[in-house]
């Protein structure tokens, strides 16, 4: 064991020296955490509007007061032709178009029905949805607040309806940052692991210190060991640094799980990950070839994990992608621990699949290792 | 402490005086299309001065990292040490100390921990072995608080020396040294080689400077992955077979040209001041330079015999095997 001693002490010393490494390793949490999920969330304000009223009644009048009262959308100026509007779409001053037919209140009063037309502008397919959506749901309210209105008028419309109410379990306000930021925190811990851990091998190669260490009496396994260990720390270092200063003191999201299990279930999937590391030093001679294969995993990892779109709704071959990502496996981990209090037996599954992970990555570096030094 | 290594060891080697045995060692790249080395075999006396010289690309650094077990031969088989550098590629690993032609040392750590590191990852500290490495290290001393990688070049050979040197190896391996250093730090270094002999450590040391042949006490000429002589300096000198003469006047190139082509010249070759030639009829020209010297229409023209260097060995070894 003393050479690996000496090993990670030097290794220490080579990380502390490094002047753009340890910056990064502390300011990167702090930076991605307390920016990105303020900016990336899903609720979309703003949506310009734009209201052709051809009726001019009370009605219609009150049905864009309340759309204009809305959070969500932003009315521009009306316009009196669909013509008018849809040239707004078309210079993206306008995101949607609703349309209120001629004899809009009078129908209503006499039929007990009318339509309404929305146009949306689709090209941004996240805030086409959602703001049609949300549309839909203003009219829903609106055609509720009107009918006690219309009853007198129409005969026949008895009033049977089934009223929903939920409640949003393990994050009840429906914060999109308690869903995200644990999520972040697991993307901060991989980069740790697959780049920095797999670069630094990398480098040696590159500079040709890996050949004095191979002619050396240094076993193979200690050295390995001497580069997983200072980056498995560093990870768990990272992974500290934003759970509780950032997470739970900033955010105020207090982990509901045991942290012990968090933490064990992080070293499993930091030695997973940094296998992954090991793995493309072993086939990269130079740090721009590491760099790019990692850069490539990372983007497959980040985006086919689960962290911003939901694994159910992806295509079936997709499914596939994301369940053969072990980033995806700690983030469901970490969503269940922190969100929902998850013990030990609800995550076994995840946890054995980690462990294969682990193995598989790890052997597959040292033999690949051990064939090519 | 060699000896008893020597006595409990079995060796396949009957000499107990070889310490490096290379036999008929082949090496290609790229699936056989580069011949790196072929068929290479010569043999290295314990605490000889050993030198692998040659020009660039002539398979000096594979041979050397076929030895020191970080690359494995096509054919043939080695052995340092006493050990195979297949079988027993562990064992050479801690009785070798190897230089590459690269710097490679922690650029980031100072002179000072790279010296503590290389001792550690032996098993040795660097006060057990400072003797060795003393009359280097004391140069290095007023910089050992700096960083490798911003030292000059002579100084960051010295500190590769000392870093190879630390856990006393049997065997040293030097991969060109003195490449890119300057004037009097090659001497300093050479003089340093000397010390270490005395020491009873074998050393092996590749160059591509001719000059610095005479300096080994035997020599390999390796050209195109094949050895063309092994011999001590003077004996390599010894067996040149032509006379050999340095002639210089006004207009040098012109000179060169004209010597190549005139009839009785075997070969010119540029030297620094003068030109070296040889001539095809030995006879003629021991009997009377004047009458050649008539025939070449140059001015202060200057012509005298001299004994050959190792530089002019190698040029005609190499033009006899060439042609």
């Amino acid at each position: 064991m003393r050479p690996l001693k000496f090993l990670l002490i030097k290794e220490f010393k080579q990380i502390f020296r490094n002047k753009t490494l340890l910056p990064m390793i502390f300011v990167m949490p702090l930076v991605q955490l307390l920016i990105m999920p303020l900016a990336a969330d899903y609720e979309v304000k703003n949506i310009n509007i734009s209201i052709i009223d051809n009726d001019h009644s009370t009605f219609s009048h009150r049905l864009s007061s309340k759309i204009a009262a809305s959070k969500y959308f932003r009315l521009i100026e009306n316009e009196q032709s669909f013509k008018g509007a849809y040239q707004k779409i078309e210079s993206n001053e306008a995101d949607l178009i609703l349309e209120i037919p001629y004899r809009f209140e009078e129908n209503i009063y006499r039929t007990g029905s009318q339509q309404v037309f929305i146009a949306v502008n689709a090209i941004n397919g996240t805030k086409a949805s959602l703001g049609g959506s949300y549309l839909s749901s203003i009219i829903r309210d609106f055609n509720g607040s009107i009918q006690p209105e219309i009853k007198f008028s129409a005969p026949s419309s008895p009033l049977k309806r089934i009223e929903l109410s939920a409640i949003n379990w393990f994050n009840p306000y429906l914060n999109y940052k308690v869903f995200m930021v644990p999520a972040i925190l697991v993307i901060l811990v991989t980069m740790v692991g697959a780049y920095m851990c797999g670069l630094n091998i990398v480098k040696e190669k590159e500079v040709g210190t890996i050949e004095q260490i191979n002619v050396s009496p240094i076993k193979k396994h200690h050295y390995i060991l001497g580069k997983l260990i200072p980056f498995l720390v560093i990870g768990l270092i990272v992974f500290s640094i934003g759970f509780f200063i950032i997470s739970w003191g900033v955010y105020g999201i207090v982990p509901q799980g045991s942290l012990l299990l968090l933490y064990a279930y992080l070293a499993l999937f930091l030695i997973a990950i940094l296998g992954f590391g090991l793995l493309i030093s072993t086939y990269s001679e130079t740090q721009q070839q590491a760099m790019s294969v990692s850069f490539f995993f990372m983007m497959v990892f980040i985006l086919m994990s689960g962290l911003f779109t939901s694994i159910d709704a992806m295509p079936a071959w997709a499914k596939v992608i994301a369940y053969a990502n072990p980033v995806t496996y700690f983030i469901e981990v970490m969503r269940m621990v922190v969100l929902k209090g998850s013990t030990f037996q609800h995550i076994t599954q995840h946890v054995l699949i980690m462990l294969g992970f682990a193995t598989l990555f790890n052997v597959w570096a040292i033999l690949n290792y051990r064939k090519t030094a | 402490m060699g000896d008893i290594k020597w006595a409990c060891t079995e060796r396949l080697n009957s000499d107990p005086m070889v310490d490096v045995s290379v036999q008929n060692i082949s090496k290609t790249y790229d699936e056989g299309t580069v011949k790196a080395l072929s068929g290479i075999s010569f043999e290295v006396e314990k605490g000889e001065l050993f030198g692998i010289v040659g020009p660039d690309g002539a398979g000096k650094t594979t041979l050397f990292r076929i030895l020191v077990t970080l690359l494995l031969a096509d054919a043939g088989e080695a052995m340092v040490n006493g050990s195979d550098v297949v079988k027993d590629y562990k064992e050479i690993r801690s009785k070798v100390g190897y230089m590459p032609g690269k710097f490679s040392l922690y650029q980031d750590l100072s002179v000072e921990e790279n010296l503590k590191f290389f001792a550690s990852i032996f098993g040795t500290t660097v006060e057990e072995n400072y003797h060795l490495v003393k009359d280097i290290y004391v140069q290095l001393e007023p910089f050992k608080r700096r960083r490798a990688g911003a030292l000059s070049g002579g100084m960051k050979q010295k500190l590769a020396l000392c870093c190879a040197l630390i856990h006393r190896p049997e065997v040293l391996f030097l991969d060109e040294p003195t490449t890119g250093v300057d004037t009097v730090s090659r001497k300093e270094f050479w003089e340093m080689l000397k010390r270490l002999k005395s020491e009873g450590i074998t050393i092996l040391v590749s160059t591509p400077y001719m000059d610095e042949a005479t300096l080994c006490e035997r020599i390999a000429l390796v050209q195109e992955g094949q050895i063309m002589s092994i011999d001590t300096p003077d004996g390599i000198i010894a067996r040149y077979p032509d006379q050999l003469f340095a002639i210089k006047s006004d207009n040098m190139s012109g000179l060169l040209r004209d010597l190549r082509a005139h009839p009785e010249v075997a070969s010119a070759f540029s030297f620094g001041e003068y030109h070296h030639i040889t001539f095809t009829d030995k006879q003629k020209i021991a009997e009377g330079a004047s009458s050649f010297l008539a025939t070449l229409s140059h001015h202060n023209l200057e012509m005298h015999t001299i004994t050959p260097t190792v530089e002019d060995c190698f040029i005609q070894l190499m033009s006899h095997d060439g042609r």
